[in-house]
């Protein structure tokens, strides 16, 4: 499929306009070689999607599975794969393999500049939002994107950033992050349901009692080399999530944990009554007030995530842990060792994942094994290698673009009037989610921001393009 | 004893399944040295393809003979999975050879959630159950009223599972897609240099990983009778850990991993806690890794600078 592609991109470009008429053989071959990639691409489309698409299973009312047929289905998916196929060919495809053959450019004096206002810009931006929000929906509908879009979207964002100081600076893949994110949870649930111990009491303990179990769990898996490491991190995810699930006297297994306290505005409770936050500032109560504070919080801990790792790359650890995932074996023979660094690493990633975790338990109310699954650590690595590994920028671009995408696929109703009523675009958000960390690897595989900003320089500063960089067995 | 016997019997079966999806791992990862994250997957779209098979062959064609029934479904199976495996490889894994290290396997992370929701938004969320295929059952031993038994589909598993077996080996020993394969696993540019064609043989070792794969989500398929879309996930990491416990890019070592496993976890859910079951498996894997990292039957890892 790719190899004629390639061929098609050597081709000398075909003159343009009045300079001179294209040659018709070579443009007829050229047509011929489409229309034949084409076919080829169908007939594979075709017996791809025969079994899984074109025969649906349902059960009955008898509960016995019977097929149905889905012919028109079948047939509009494969034309429509022929048809793009045939469109890429004529079109895209020699201009992308010119494209490759060209060296990347230099980026511009505009776009340094650009860059250089782009944080504080979306800084503002952030801290603004809620505000903006009530602006333009008013408080009625503010809340849906406050809660929905702003807390959820800066959870991953924190996330991402915490696994960034594992995978992005330390160059551990991590697969069980998600484990410490659960810790945080289930500490500050049962702590502050059992001991009746305040948020802000427990969000250091959690991050604590992650950042621990990080090092316990670390400590005899580091020296594994990476792709071990990665199904070993993802095994001790699981086995967190099997205790938690089995372990009913502690956990409530399934059932999950309810009624967890939230937090208060510095002891005042966010509640209707007379010492509630709304009477004892003389507001109107509104649900809209915790929302918010909890969205200031959120926002606060993912830029204290941020800003630690700002800070910590310019510390001696962290400058180990990035000479660390350019090259182990360079790293041990300068003394460095090994060992502890990646584990402050570890810890240190999972102490974030303890905060965000606490968090998330305090705004929910309510925990289950549910949310601390396999996909949820996949969708955070997913976010920080789409970002681009290393790059917070990137990181928070990617948290933005997946999480705040799937959430918008629960809004996009006029779907529905397109594909009938059944058409629910929710089911489709994890399968967007595995297609886009394909087509992006395969595009990109250093992520959306590739480029490295070193913390050590001689004389000026330059960017480092990752595609010089080399990952290490980390 | 009886109780031991029978463990040990559901034991094998269960290794066997694993077996054969273990050497679809420690094939791909001895040639081009990925964790084919999504292999478990390959195999649950197997037993989806398996399962629709014969709803067609049953419902539809109406053919009432088992034996022929099973032959075609198995053939279906293995023919329709190794194309999806060696779409993925095209699309997925080939364009990323040579890249960074992690590339591959976050490029096979992202296949496995895709091909799990593929399933579920075409197939829906539910399990899909069938009629029992094969039933009866023989009794090899009785004793204080507590019979050992051997299921025919038992029996099926087992013989299925040791005819690939020879084959696959004679393929891999014995003939010139074998030898390149084992030449590339060695060195891949000595072998483009002596005229394998690298990547037809990368090819061709991603589709017999999955058409191993298939056969064991057809058994998987007739031995529980009931599939869904999440089954894919679990397996595939047990198998995976066979293929560790085996020894990576050992093929017998996948074998007697794959029967390891299942034993233990058979052994494990009869005397100790079914719950924990897949803690059992996990927790071999993590052992396995820290203490034995080259596997049983493995070459040792050595470092080079």
């Amino acid at each position: 499929m790719s190899a004629s592609g390639d061929r098609a991109g050597e081709q000398p470009r075909a003159p343009r306009g009045p300079a001179g008429p294209i040659p018709a053989a070579r443009a007829i071959d050229r047509l011929a070689s489409s229309v034949r990639e084409a076919a080829i691409t169908a007939a594979l489309a075709f017996g791809l999607f025969l079994p899984l698409i074109g025969f649906e299973t349902v059960t009955n009312m008898r509960n016995e599975v019977t097929l149905k047929t889905r012919w028109p289905l079948l047939f509009a998916i494969t034309a429509a794969v022929a048809i793009g196929r045939l469109a890429y060919m004529l079109t895209l495809g020699p201009a992308l393999g010119r494209r490759r053959l060209r060296a990347a450019p230099a980026p511009s004096a505009w776009r340094a500049r650009a860059g250089g206002l782009f944080v504080p810009f979306a800084i503002a931006l952030v801290v603004l939002y809620p505000a903006l929000v009530i602006v333009l929906n008013g408080s009625s509908g503010a809340l849906k994107w406050i809660d929905n879009f702003g807390i959820q979207i800066l959870i991953y964002v924190m996330l991402g950033w915490g696994l960034n100081i594992v995978v992005g600076l330390a160059g551990l893949l991590d697969l069980g992050y998600v484990a410490f994110y659960a810790v945080g949870a289930y500490s500050y649930a049962l702590l502050a349901k059992t001991f009746g111990l305040a948020f802000w009491i427990l969000l250091p303990l959690a991050g604590i009692l992650a950042s621990f179990w990080g090092i316990l769990l670390g400590f005899p898996v580091l020296r594994l080399r990476g792709d071990y490491l990665a199904i070993v991190t993802l095994a001790f995810g699981e086995i967190i999530r099997i205790v938690l699930v089995n372990w009913v006297d502690l956990t409530n297994g399934y059932a999950g944990i309810g009624g967890i306290p939230r937090p208060t505005f510095f002891g005042i409770p966010f509640n209707a009554g007379d010492d509630g936050f709304a009477a004892v500032f003389g507001l109107e109560f509104s649900p809209l007030h915790r929302t918010i504070f909890l969205y200031y919080i959120i926002l606060a801990l993912a830029l204290l995530t941020a800003y630690v790792t700002v800070r910590l790359r310019r510390l001696p650890v962290g400058r180990a842990w990035e000479a660390l995932r350019e090259d182990e074996i360079a790293c041990r023979s300068l003394g460095i060792n090994t060992t502890n660094t990646k584990l402050t690493a570890f810890a240190m990633g999972a102490m974030f994942a303890g905060f965000a975790g606490s968090f998330f338990a305090a705004r929910q109310g309510f925990i289950s094994p549910e949310s601390f699954t396999f996909i949820e650590s996949a969708t955070i690595l997913s976010i920080v290698v789409l970002g681009g590994m290393g790059s917070q920028i990137g990181v928070a671009i990617a948290a933005v673009i997946m999480i705040g995408g799937t959430e918008i696929m629960r809004e996009l109703d006029f779907l529905k009037d397109i594909f009938g009523q059944t058409f629910d675009p929710t089911q489709y958000r994890m399968l967007f989610f595995g297609l886009a960390m394909v087509v992006i690897m395969v595009v990109r595989p250093r992520g959306l921001i590739s480029r490295r900003e070193p913390s050590v320089f001689l004389r000026e500063r330059k960017t480092i393009s990752a595609d010089l960089v080399k990952e290490g067995r980390g | 004893m009886e109780v031991f016997l029978q463990q040990l019997i559901n034991g094998v079966t269960l290794g066997s399944i694993y077996g054969l999806i273990a050497i679809g791992y420690t094939m791909v990862f001895g040639i081009i040295g990925m964790v084919n994250f999504a292999h478990g997957d390959v195999f649950m779209v197997s037993a989806f393809v398996a399962l629709i098979a014969f709803l067609v062959l049953t419902a539809w064609a109406g053919i009432s003979s088992i034996p022929i029934a099973l032959l075609i479904v198995l053939a279906a199976a293995m023919f329709f999975t190794s194309l999806v495996n060696w779409v993925i490889e095209r699309v997925a894994y080939r364009p990323l050879r040579g890249s960074f290290r992690l590339a591959p396997l976050i490029s096979a992370i992202g296949m496995s959630i895709l091909l799990s929701n593929f399933v579920q938004v075409t197939q829906g969320p539910r399990n899909k159950s069938i009629p029992p295929m094969v039933q009866g059952e023989i009794v090899l031993y009785r004793h204080n009223d507590y019979p050992v038994t051997l299921s025919y589909k038992q029996l099926i598993i087992w013989f299925v599972t040791a005819a690939l077996l020879v084959s696959f080996w004679y393929l891999v020993a014995r003939t010139k897609l074998g030898r390149a394969q084992r030449a590339c696993e060695q060195d891949q540019k000595m072998a483009a240099l002596l005229g394998v064609d690298v990547d037809r043989t990368i090819s061709m070792t991603f589709v017999i990983a999955a058409a191993l794969a298939a056969v064991a989500g057809t058994m998987y398929l007739m031995y529980y009778g009931v599939v869904s879309f999440s089954d894919g996930f679990v397996p595939g990491v047990k198998a995976f850990t066979a293929a560790v416990l085996g020894g990576i890019g050992s093929l017998p070592g996948a074998v007697v991993g794959g029967l390891l496993i299942g034993l233990i976890e058979t052994f494990w859910s009869a005397y100790f806690s079914i719950d924990y079951k897949d803690v059992a498996a996990f927790s071999v894997l993590a052992i396995t890794l820290i203490f034995l990292p080259q596997g049983l039957f493995g070459r040792p890892d050595v470092e080079k600078v």
